[in-house]
């Protein structure tokens, strides 16, 4: 008992000493703890070499602080007036200072070493087996997976969490901020090469977990790469102010072994089939208001309101567009109105989602204009520009 | 050295003033007031990261507020309260009657109020104020911008105007009216680091004018500078950007440096260790502050070579900052100390500069700067370099020459309360952030994820404890100014050196109408 509370007395002398043991023995788990005080190794092998350099760095800055500080600290104690310390008068030596530069500039070196290996692995693009382009927009992201055979799977990822819990009317759910409608879905222990570019501002793509920052720049095209040595659900955000919603456009990559990735991108072709298939239905009204509603609420509200009572962006209900042609009402929504913000959805969302939202722009919230837009309309709009 | 005449009366004493020390006065002021209104926007910021959700602002205007602080506490606290200082200082540390030019001096001055109410103002026009971030980058600060841009590019380039005059003046006055025998390697630290601080300024401020011009260009002629769509690159802006911006973070902590090498080795008793080193320190720094700048950038998906290069020669300015350090260490070594409240604030600085230092070497590591990069993390770093050095070492400034300006006594138990206050809350609010940083915290949000609630608490009444401590210090000061206790010493402080503590105190009017020798 007593020896215990004399180890503790010394524990807390030197806190840094505390904190930093309890930093290196959290168990790592891939997402953030709470009360998480340091990096995570992530489940990459880069992630655990950058890992293992921030902890050479960090361990050699806590030393040097410790002799630094210790020596400060000592002549603060010691050199003091009130303790009758006489003031030396050395105000000069080239000798000291020459160490002093040398010394720093070794350590330096020392640390130079592993920082360009791990640069260079992390430069490292070559032989990836799966290739995915991740475009940053305000404020969602879209991943397409490049085909060999021309065959790409696209889809956007959008923020889930309800805007209730953002405004405090819900208690937050487990993955409050980091849950999104559609995840990116890669195979485990795949090189996997992401190229990345931005819609409309610059963007950054970050999943802690993966190690992987990279800006996504509109115009230009960055690559990045990863292998998953685990499977599991990894979460980031975007890094790089992109305007309003930049705190809400969560990235979720979920690491699959790789038979349940193929039979994946397999369901995601066929999806793709399936809307080809129904571009030729006709879709009855109320068919049109249900799909609608869905993508209204996860792709117009944010801007348009949840009734359509305008924010951001136009008024739906009774708006002069909405209520107005057809033909104009599918120009908006597909070309968007350059210089606004109201994007061109005409690729963010498929012909039938798109025939699917404006028919329910122009019958919700007392619009009422009684017109179905079929996904051959939307076809036929595009086609003709 | 009696004065010819006093000042004029009246409001028309300041408008229409070329006396250094007014001008330095009014500089000190509006620098003040200035980081009164960043501290409040910082408030607002903290205010809603105290716990998730959104409570009080939303996004929109939470992206304008971590913008407007951060133009306000660089361009309108810390920049002028350091012109404000070398106003004050530079002639009575140099034994000059004045600064070389002094009705620009008068003008540099008064182009900031202005340049402020103007920024200040588009938080109440349509589409609010400049919510891009002090960085700016295009093209959400182009295409992407609210319409009171324009007046932001305006400001921008009228700053730009008054930190060249300043600086202009600070480099004719060094040069020109040192008294006889002042040689340059006998200038006390603060002149020299200013003198270094004001080529910075004249270097790089007209990139800055350059990018605001592009800017300008790109949102209402048309041009395409940094729009892919037409031909140019959003990434260019960066790099201009930050060849002005990484000189303008040594330009905040020069004078810093020089402040702090002037008060150590007061209350040590002992002369400052390694001049000569400290100005070579000092000039290789400036020097190696113009070939980092794209060590903000590593993500940006620069070439293998380029993030060498800049890792490696970021890298190297721990050498003369850490040569920097052990200086003002050894200074202190076998002194005899005391321990007043701007010796407090320089010993605060020290250490806590030195861990912003520590963080810095950290961030200079290309590949785990992509860890870093645009979190909490880097937060944390810059405001160690930026509060606890700039802020402190003005703090530090203020008490050590206030007596000197005023002729009255500060408090000195409110001035040591003042440190201790902030000191606390400085790094509650900040040291957390590391953390959350590091556990993937991405800066610059207006609501985080569940996970990050603890350490954000933690920092927002960090936050608050420190944004009171200010209350006090402006309190003591005032207090000061009109009721302190009147001192008529000449050296306030036993052991202070340097021609300003030769002149009576409180400082006239006119100083060193006649050169003093400098033996």
């Amino acid at each position: 008992m007593h020896l215990q509370a004399k180890r503790l007395s010394k524990l807390a002398l030197s806190p840094v000493l505390l904190l930093l043991t309890m930093m290196s023995t959290v168990v790592w788990a891939e997402e953030a703890q709470r009360w998480q005080m340091n990096m995570s190794p992530g489940v990459t092998e880069i992630g655990a070499k950058i890992y293992d350099l921030h902890m050479i760095a960090l361990w050699i800055c806590v030393w040097i602080g410790v002799v630094v500080f210790g020596v400060m600290l000592y002549s603060v104690v010691t050199h003091r007036k009130s303790k009758g310390a006489e003031s030396a008068d050395f105000h000069e030596s080239t000798s000291v200072e020459i160490a002093w530069t040398v010394v720093p500039f070794l350590i330096l070196l020392v640390i130079a070493f592993p920082a360009t290996n791990t640069l260079l692995d992390v430069y490292d693009f070559e032989d990836s087996e799966l290739d995915i382009l991740v475009t940053g927009y305000q404020w969602k992201w879209k991943y397409e997976y490049i085909d060999a055979d021309g065959e790409n799977v696209s889809f956007f990822s959008n923020l889930r969490t309800d805007k209730s819990e953002i405004y405090n009317d819900d208690s937050k759910g487990e993955h409050y901020l980091l849950e999104v409608d559609e995840p990116v879905v890669i195979p485990v222990n795949t090189k996997v090469r992401f190229l990345i570019t931005g819609n409309d501002v610059i963007h950054a793509w970050w999943v802690p977990a993966l190690a992987v920052k990279k800006d996504a720049v509109p115009g230009f095209i960055n690559e990045t790469w990863t292998k998953v040595t685990k499977t599991g659900v990894y979460r980031g955000q975007c890094a790089e102010l992109c305007g309003r919603d930049h705190g809400f456009m969560p990235i979720v990559v979920n690491v699959v072994e790789a038979d349940e990735y193929t039979a994946w991108l397999a369901g995601k072709k066929s999806q793709a089939a399936e809307i080809k298939s129904l571009m030729g239905k006709q879709f009855t009204l109320d068919e049109q208001m249900v799909a609608g509603k869905t993508i209204y609420n996860r792709s117009c509200a944010a801007c348009h309101g949840m009734n359509g009572e305008g924010g951001v962006g136009k008024a739906i209900a009774g708006g002069a567009i909405s209520t107005g042609i057809v033909g104009d009402h599918l120009r908006v929504a597909v070309d968007g109105v350059p210089g606004t913000a109201m994007q061109a959805f005409g690729g963010q969302l498929n012909d039938v989602d798109m025939a699917a939202v404006v028919t329910y722009q122009r019958n919700a919230f007392g619009n009422n204009m009684g017109d179905i837009v079929q996904p051959i309309d939307v076809y036929n709009y595009k086609q003709s520009k | 050295m009696s004065a010819h005449h006093g000042p004029a009366k009246g409001l028309m004493r300041w408008v229409l003033t070329t006396n250094h020390k007014d001008i330095g006065t009014m500089y000190l002021w509006f620098s003040f007031a200035m980081f009164i209104m960043g501290g409040a926007f910082a408030m607002i910021i903290r205010a809603e990261l105290f716990q998730p959700g959104l409570q009080i602002v939303e996004p929109e205007f939470f992206n304008q507020m971590t913008t407007m602080h951060g133009l306000v506490m660089v361009f309108g606290a810390i920049m002028p309260s350091f012109v404000g200082l070398a106003n004050w200082l530079i002639p009575m540390m140099i034994g000059a009657p004045d600064m070389a030019l002094p009705r620009m001096n008068n003008l540099s001055f008064w182009i900031l109020p202005p340049t402020f109410a103007l920024l200040a103002s588009t938080l109440f026009m349509e589409g609010g104020a400049p919510n891009f971030g002090w960085t700016f980058y295009a093209p959400l600060s182009t295409t992407y911008a609210p319409d009171t841009v324009t007046f932001f590019i305006f400001g921008v380039h009228l700053l730009g105007l008054s930190s060249i005059m300043g600086s202009i003046n600070i480099i004719a006055t060094v040069v020109n009216l040192r008294a006889p025998g002042m040689t340059y390697m006998k200038m006390p630290m603060f002149v020299w680091t200013w003198l270094i601080t004001a080529f910075l300024l004249i270097a790089v401020m007209p990139v800055l004018a350059g990018a605001v011009t592009m800017m300008l260009m790109d949102v209402h002629f048309g041009t395409s500078f940094f729009s892919a769509a037409g031909g140019g690159d959003p990434v260019l802006f960066q790099h201009i950007f930050w060849f002005f911006g990484h000189p303008e973070v040594y330009i905040i902590i020069l004078p810093a440096f020089g402040v702090v090498s002037q008060i150590i080795p007061t209350f040590a008793r002992k002369p400052l260790f390694g001049y000569d080193s400290m100005v070579y320190a000092t000039a290789s720094i400036a020097f190696l502050s113009f070939i980092v700048w794209a060590h903000h950038m590593y993500t940006v998906g620069m070439p293998l070579t380029g993030e060498l290069f800049f890792m490696y020669a970021t890298m190297l300015i721990a050498v003369p900052t850490g040569v920097k350090v052990f200086n003002w260490i050894t200074t202190m070594w076998r002194g005899s100390m005391t321990f007043e409240t701007p010796m407090l604030f320089c010993i605060g600085f020290v250490f806590l500069f030195t861990v912003g230092g520590f963080t810095g070497v950290m961030l200079s590591l290309a590949p785990v700067d992509f860890q870093y990069h645009d979190s909490y993390f880097v937060v944390a770093h810059f405001h160690y370099v930026m509060v606890a050095g700039a802020v402190f070492s003005m703090s530090a400034a203020i008490y050590y020459w206030l007596p000197k300006w005023c002729g009255k006594m500060y408090n000195e138990n409110m001035g040591k309360a003042h440190f201790w206050i902030s000191f606390v809350g400085f790094n509650l609010t900040f040291f957390p952030q590391h953390f959350l940083g590091l556990a993937g915290m991405p800066r610059r949000i207006p609501d985080y994820a569940l996970q990050f609630t603890d350490f954000n608490t933690m920092s927002s009444i960090g936050a608050f404890i420190y944004g009171a401590s200010q209350i006090l210090f402006l309190f003591n000061v005032i207090h000061t100014i009109m009721a302190g206790k009147p001192t008529s010493e000449e050296k306030t402080w036993e052991g202070a050196e340097g021609l300003e503590w030769t002149v009576a105190t409180p400082a006239p009017y006119h100083t060193f109408t006649t050169p003093p020798d400098v033996k």
